[in-house]
C-alpha cells in the first residue's frame, strides 16, 4: 500500500498557519536526537538550549535585545521577498549602517549633542540604503542578479570594516587591539535599567512592525508589489513597473539592516570590531519565511531565532557545545519549514483501492 | 619567467575548485534547478576530507569521502526542491547556512595544523622540459581531474543522448515529461551529481589548496561559482574560462599582498568579490546572449500533472 500525494482543491489555512508550529516541533525533534547522538541527555540539554537562557530578567533581556535586529531586518526583507526581490546581504547592509553610525559618533563635533543618535539612526538608515541601492540599480537598469550582487557586497563590507577597525579608525588608547575607541555615552541608547542590556532601540522595531503591517496589508505599493511576487505577468500586464518593485524591496531591507547595525553599535556594541553582527542578516532571511512575510508572524519567528542564538551561546558556556550548533538548528528549521509548507498545497491519501 | 610561471600555476590552481564547482552546477541548472547551497555543499566536502585525512585515511579516499559528503548534502536539498516542491532559493540558502554550521560543527576538533597536502605529480620526461614542464607538468592530480570533467560534462551535455535529454528538460519538463522521460528522477541525478564536484571543489580547498582547516574556509568561492555560471552564459568552456579569469585575479592580488604593495591588504582582497559584480554586470548587457542558453524552466518546481 503506497500513500498518494494530491493536490488539495484550495491552499489549505490550517495548514498555512500549523505548518510553522509542526517544523518548530520537529526542529526540536531533531535537536534531541542530535544531542543525544553527541552523548548528552536530550532533555536536559534542550533545557539548557531553550529554556535556562530565558530563565531569568537578564535572559528575557538578552532574547529581546537580540530579537530586536531580527524582526527589523526581517520586516525590511520581506518587503522585497514578496515581490520576489531576493536581498540575502543584509549582512553587509547592517556593517554598513554600523559603520557610519559609529562614524557620526565618533567624529561629530559635539560628543555631547542630543542630536547624535538621530543623526546616527539617519547614518545607518541612509548607509544601509545606499548599500542595497547598489544592487538596486543594477538590477533595475542593468538586468543583474541582485542575489550574487548583495552577497559579494557583503563580504566587501566584512572588509571594509576589517580595514577600518584595523587601521584609520582603531582605537589609539585600545593596546593595538582591532577596534574603535568606545562611542560617547550621548552616542548610546541608555539601557531602561544598568543590570541589563535592553534598551529603547526595541521601540524602532516595534514601529517598524506597525509600518511594515500597513504597507503590506494596507498601501496600495504593498499591494502591487505582492501581485509582482505571484504573478510577474499579470503585474507586468497591469502596469505595474518591476523596477519600482525593485527599488521598494532593496531600499526597505537595506534601511532596516543599515538601522538594525547602528542599534547594536549604539546599543550592546558601542564600539566597532571586526566581528559585529553573529549573522543578523542571514538569519533574518529564514526568520522573513518562518513568519510567512507578514509582520507579525516576522515577530514570533524573530523571538524563536533569537532563543536560537541565545541557547547556541548558552550551551557554548554551560555545556562545551560548539556554537555552530547555531546555525544548524537554523538550516534544520528552514529546510523543516519547507517541508512543511508543501502540504498547504497538497495532501497525503490513502489509495481507494488499497 | 619565475614569476610568470609562478603566476601562471597558481591561476590554475586556484581555479580548480571553482571550476569542479561551477561546472556542477552547470549541470544542475542545465537541468532546470537551481542550487544556491554551493557554499553549504562546498564546506561539507572540505570538512569530511580533511576529516579523513586526519584520520589517517589515503588521499584518494579522502577526497572521495569530501565529493560523497558533497553528494549527501545536495541530497537534503533535492529532497526539499524535487519532492517537496519548495521555493529553490530557499531551499538552497538553508542549505548554504546548514552547511557552514555542521561544518564548523565537525570542524571543532580537526585543530589548527596544516595536513601534508596532496601530492602533486611529475609527468615524467614532460615535466623536465624547461618552462613548459613546471607550467603544465607538475599539478596535483585534482587540477587534471578538473580539466577532464570539463571534457566529459561538454562531451555528455552536447554529444549523448542523456545530455539531450537532461537539457530538455531544463527547457520544458512538461514536455519531457509527456514525452516519457523520468523528469524528477533526472533531476535528482543532476542535483546529485552537483553535489559530489562541490563535494570535490571543498576537498580540494582543505586538502591541496590551503591543507589547512578553517571554520568558513570557502569564504565566498560558493556564491562566486554561482556568479561564473551565470557569466558563463551556462556554456562549459566559459566556465573554465571564467574560472581561470578569477584563479588570475585571486593570485595577482595575493602577489600584491605579497610584494607590500602600498594598498590596504583588505582592498587587495575585496577585489575578486568586485570583479565578480563588474562581471556580472557586463555579461547582464547582452540580453540575448544570457536567454539564448539560459535553461528556460530553471527554479520553477515541478510536479508531474498525474
Amino acid at each position: 500500500m503506497r500513500l498518494r500525494i494530491e493536490q488539495r482543491q484550495e491552499p489549505s489555512a490550517q495548514m498555512r498557519i500549523a505548518a510553522p508550529v509542526i517544523a518548530t516541533a520537529l526542529t526540536f525533534l531533531a535537536g534531541s536526537v542530535l544531542f543525544a547522538a553527541l552523548g548528552y541527555d536530550p532533555l536536559a540539554t534542550l533545557h539548557a538550549f531553550f529554556v535556562a537562557p530565558i530563565n531569568s530578567i537578564n535572559g528575557l533581556s538578552e532574547w529581546l535585545l537580540k530579537a530586536s535586529p531580527l524582526i527589523l531586518i526581517a520586516c525590511g526583507l520581506a518587503v522585497g521577498f514578496r515581490a520576489n526581490i531576493w536581498n540575502i546581504g543584509a549582512e553587509g547592509q547592517l556593517i554598513i549602517g554600523a559603520i557610519a553610525a559609529c562614524g557620526v559618533g565618533l567624529f561629530y563635533p559635539n560628543p555631547e549633542s542630543p542630536l547624535l543618535i538621530p543623526l546616527m539612526f539617519l547614518a545607518g538608515a541612509g548607509a544601509g540604503m545606499a548599500w542595497a541601492a547598489i544592487p538596486a540599480f543594477l538590477r533595475a537598469r542593468m538586468n543583474t542578479n541582485e542575489i550574487l550582487v548583495t552577497l559579494m557586497l557583503t563580504y566587501i563590507a566584512t572588509l571594509l570594516l576589517s580595514f577600518l577597525v584595523h587601521g584609520p579608525w582603531r582605537d589609539p588608547a585600545g593596546f593595538n587591539y582591532p577596534q574603535t575607541a568606545l562611542l560617547p555615552a550621548a552616542a548610546m541608547f541608555e539601557p531602561f535599567d544598568y543590570s541589563y542590556r535592553l534598551n529603547p532601540s526595541i521601540f524602532i522595531t516595534a514601529v517598524a512592525v506597525v509600518i511594515m503591517w500597513l504597507f503590506t496589508d494596507r498601501s496600495f505599493l504593498g499591494y502591487k508589489m505582492s501581485v509582482s511576487g505571484a504573478a510577474p505577468l499579470a503585474a507586468r500586464y497591469a502596469g505595474f513597473r518591476e523596477s519600482s518593485a525593485v527599488w521598494t524591496g532593496l531600499l526597505a531591507g537595506g534601511a532596516a539592516a543599515g538601522i538594525a547595525g547602528m542599534a547594536e553599535v549604539a546599543g550592546p556594541l558601542g564600539q566597532l570590531s571586526p566581528q559585529i553582527s553573529p549573522g543578523y542578516g542571514f538569519a533574518a532571511i529564514i526568520v522573513a519565511f518562518i513568519g510567512r512575510l507578514n509582520a507579525f508572524g516576522i515577530v514570533l519567528g524573530g523571538l524563536l531565532m533569537s532563543l536560537l542564538f541565545l541557547g547556541g551561546e548558552t550551551v557554548q558556556m554551560t555545556l562545551g557545545l560548539p556554537a555552530a550548533l547555531t546555525r544548524i538548528f537554523q538550516g534544520i528549521l528552514l529546510f523543516f519549514l519547507l517541508a512543511a509548507d508543501f502540504f498547504i498545497y497538497y495532501r497525503l491519501r490513502l489509495p481507494e483501492h488499497a | 619567467m619565475d614569476l610568470f610561471v609562478a603566476i601562471f600555476t597558481g591561476t590554475i590552481i586556484a581555479a580548480t575548485p571553482l571550476i569542479f564547482a561551477a561546472l556542477g552546477e552547470l549541470v544542475v541548472e542545465k537541468s532546470g534547478v537551481l542550487n544556491l547551497g554551493l557554499e553549504g555543499m562546498m564546506l561539507m566536502g572540505a570538512a569530511f576530507a580533511f576529516w579523513a585525512v586526519i584520520a589517517g585515511l589515503p588521499m584518494p579516499v579522502a577526497i572521495a569521502a569530501g565529493a560523497l559528503a558533497g553528494a549527501a548534502t545536495s541530497l537534503l536539498f533535492g529532497a526539499l526542491a524535487l519532492t517537496f516542491l519548495t521555493n529553490q532559493y530557499a531551499a538552497g540558502l538553508a542549505l548554504a547556512i546548514f552547511g557552514s554550521g555542521v561544518s564548523a560543527f565537525l570542524g571543532r576538533g580537526f585543530g589548527s595544523t596544516p595536513i601534508d597536502a596532496l601530492k602533486r605529480v611529475h609527468v615524467p620526461f614532460l615535466s623536465d622540459i624547461p618552462v613548459v614542464g613546471p607550467m603544465f607538468f607538475r599539478f596535483d592530480p585534482m587540477v587534471y581531474l578538473a580539466i577532464a570533467m570539463f571534457g566529459l560534462i561538454t562531451w555528455f551535455l552536447y554529444r549523448t543522448k542523456g545530455g539531450l535529454i537532461l537539457r530538455t528538460i531544463g527547457e520544458s519538463p512538461e514536455t519531457s515529461h509527456a514525452i516519457g522521460y523520468p523528469v524528477i528522477r533526472i533531476r535528482y541525478l543532476a542535483v546529485l551529481f552537483g553535489g559530489l564536484m562541490a563535494g570535490l571543489a571543498g576537498a580540494y580547498l582543505s586538502v591541496a589548496y590551503t591543507p589547512l582547516w578553517v571554520e568558513n574556509m570557502t569564504a565566498g568561492k560558493g556564491w562566486i561559482s554561482l556568479a561564473l555560471v551565470v557569466f558563463a552564459t551556462w556554456r562549459p568552456l566559459r566556465v573554465l574560462i571564467g574560472a581561470w579569469l578569477f584563479g588570475g585575479m585571486t593570485i595577482l592580488q595575493l602577489q600584491g599582498q605579497a610584494l607590500g604593495i602600498a594598498v590596504p591588504s583588505e582592498l587587495l582582497s575585496a577585489l575578486p568579490y568586485l570583479a565578480t559584480i563588474i562581471v556580472l554586470v557586463i555579461i547582464s548587457q547582452n540580453r540575448q546572449l544570457l536567454t539564448l542558453h539560459f535553461p528556460a524552466s530553471l527554479a520553477k518546481p515541478f510536479r508531474a500533472a498525474s
